[in-house]
């Protein structure tokens, strides 16, 4: 009883229910938590490395040419999804642990790949953006040539249309990780040339209204786009957190739309056809396309919608007992900014405010943290985002009732974690 | 230093504007007709840019068995390796939507065209272009849409009337716009 008081002092009365703090309790709590380490004794001895951990003892290893985590780490890896026939190895998916991650930008080696026929490996001096159909002057772009123009640079997330579409289609929870469940998401820093300046050398007709996008790779993916967006925040990425953008990710070159679904951020670009109506590619019928109760289809729902998932505690991290907990998680939204992130502990009943932390950018991943004393008992976490944009995440229920039934594209509802007395962490529907 | 402070200002406006006066390179080259022609391989609704040839639907029955079967099972029913392509008739309004090439795809160039760029898995553009078309034949006879004696060509093909056409609800006018 007497600690639980100290504990209000440090971190304050909760202001929403299971112990919710609030989030200004941040910086007090880390100023006031400094104080309580204990300074160490030095050994007295001989020579000083008797009381040294043994790193200081011998020199460590030599320099890599291109560095790699830790070892002690190994775990940190994509998730491939297990027991896959033959053809879905290249024709599917491997997820990003976020459950491992802090912060907001994905590693390049851990961001998820969606393929539709494996990564081709293309030689950059071979590959050519071509850009045609409704223009002045149809044009050719080497990588060279690309690589002369301004550059900007911007961090956005990518998500699958697909993400999180087992939690869709599963009538109970799937009791999986974080990365299992909603991996098909991640963010980098992208560097490359604005699209808009490459239309613009080439000349589009006023009267083109889409712009077909088609990747050099077994698949020759191709996407229908609408030129307002080719022609507003478009980019041919070059770059991805600093060094030429990865195979995986369209080396030598992608189109990211940022906020856009991630089919429609082409790579291994190859060309883009100016045109007066879409091309209508499988990509953007057969798939991608929103059932509805009635039987019509939703199409070109291009723009992913506001959502966010607590990480930290989620399915596999779990509690170490009762006390003084982090909430943290991420949220993004393809409209714009993250305005705000409401926490529940109660399943929903009453809300706290987290604290987002900066940079707080358009259309790009935002991390979000809210202190939370856990007093061991059952507890539900919920996370919702709205964005600068006044769009909310729906609920479980509200989201499941717009669709066709087992419908898995872009699903964006509240992700809610039960927490048990023993400290295990589950996935629930709420 | 309010006057530095001002400097600084006044520096970085006048930077601002000169960077956006300096018109970006033009470092595209012409793209030739031949170019041009060898990499727009994109097959839209009306048809334009359907080459030469045709299928039936029985050259399109020994096609498939021999290179697409084996993914997507003897009568398109689909494996865990291959989608199934056919069936599902009148369920999308349905409690179990079965969305297939048959009862959801609205346009029949849209099959074309994914199966001569990107079909079969392991060899694609490989099909000769009547090829494409029998097996294009071949999967929309198995539900009646077209008749099992008929012909595809860059004339007929895009004249095929999927059966749920009118199925869908272009979303693109709903999204947020700069």
């Amino acid at each position: 009883m007497g600690k639980k008081q100290d504990l209000t002092e440090l971190f304050g009365e909760p202001v929403a229910g299971n112990g919710l703090l609030h989030r200004r309790f941040f910086l007090q709590s880390s100023a006031a938590l400094a104080g309580a380490a204990a300074a160490a004794t030095p050994a007295l001895a001989e020579s000083i490395g008797s009381g040294s951990p043994p790193t200081m003892l011998k020199p460590g290893a030599q320099f890599n040419a291109y560095g790699m985590p830790s070892h002690w780490r190994e775990n940190i890896k994509r998730i491939l999804a297990t027991n896959v026939p033959p053809a879905r190895e290249v024709t599917g998916s491997i997820r990003t642990p976020l459950q491992y991650l802090e912060g907001t930008i994905t590693p390049a080696g851990l961001h998820y790949v969606r393929n539709h026929n494996g990564t081709p490996d293309i030689d950059p001096s071979k590959h050519e953006l071509l850009i045609h159909g409704m223009v002045r002057q149809p044009s050719i772009f080497t990588v060279d040539a690309l690589m002369r123009y301004p550059m900007r640079t911007e961090i956005h997330f990518m998500e699958c249309a697909g993400n999180s579409g087992g939690i869709a289609g599963a009538a109970t929870p799937q009791q999986q990780t974080a990365g299992d469940l909603h991996g098909l998401l991640s963010c980098s820093e992208w560097t490359g040339v604005k699209l808009s300046t490459l239309l613009d050398e080439a000349g589009v007709d006023p009267r083109a209204t889409w712009m077909l996008a088609e990747g050099a790779d077994a698949a020759g993916m191709s996407r229908s786009v609408p030129v307002w967006k080719a022609m507003d925040d478009a980019m041919i990425a070059l770059y991805q957190n600093g060094e030429p953008i990865r195979p995986e990710q369209g080396f030598p070159m992608r189109l990211l739309l940022p906020g856009f679904e991630g089919n429609t951020n082409v790579k291994w670009l190859r060309r883009l056809k100016l045109l007066d109506s879409p091309m209508y590619t499988k990509d953007e019928t057969s798939r991608y396309t929103e059932l509805l109760p009635d039987g019509k289809a939703r199409e070109f729902m291009l723009q992913m919608e506001p959502k966010s998932v607590i990480l930290k505690p989620s399915f596999s991290v779990d509690m170490q007992g009762p006390g003084y907990y982090e909430i943290s998680g991420v949220a993004w939204s393809g409209l714009g900014r993250v305005r705000k992130v409401d926490i529940s502990a109660d399943g929903g009943k009453t809300w706290a405010e987290a604290a987002l932390t900066n940079p707080v950018l358009p259309k790009a991943l935002t991390r979000f943290r809210l202190p939370w004393m856990w007093n061991g008992g059952p507890a539900v976490l919920m996370s919702r985002t709205t964005d600068e944009k006044g769009r909310v995440q729906p609920t479980h229920s509200e989201w499941l009732a717009q669709y066709a039934p087992r419908q898995n594209f872009h699903f964006n509802a509240i992700q809610s974690w039960a927490i048990g007395a023993n400290g295990k962490v589950s996935n629930v529907y709420v | 230093m309010f006057r530095a402070a001002l400097i600084a200002c006044f520096t970085l406006v006048a930077g601002g504007a000169l960077a956006a006066d300096i018109a970006p390179p033009k470092l595209g080259r012409p793209a030739t007709p031949d170019e041009i022609a060898k990499a727009d391989i994109s097959i839209p609704p009306d048809g334009k840019g359907l080459p030469a040839g045709s299928g039936s639907v029985a050259q399109g029955a020994q096609v498939f068995a021999a290179k697409c079967s084996v993914c997507h099972g003897a009568n398109a029913e689909g494996t865990p390796n291959g989608d199934r392509l056919v069936g599902g008739m009148g369920t999308l309004a349905s409690a179990n939507p079965v969305k297939t090439v048959s009862s959801y795809w609205p346009y029949a160039t849209t099959l074309f065209d994914y199966i001569r760029r990107a079909m079969p898995l392991t060899n694609p553009q490989s099909l000769q272009n009547d090829e494409a078309y029998a097996v294009v034949a071949y999967i929309l006879s198995i539900d009646n849409i077209v008749p099992k004696d008929a012909v595809l060509d860059a004339q007929s093909l895009p004249k095929v009337q999927m059966p749920n056409r009118n199925g869908f609800i272009n979303w693109e006018p709903r999204l947020i716009k700069p």
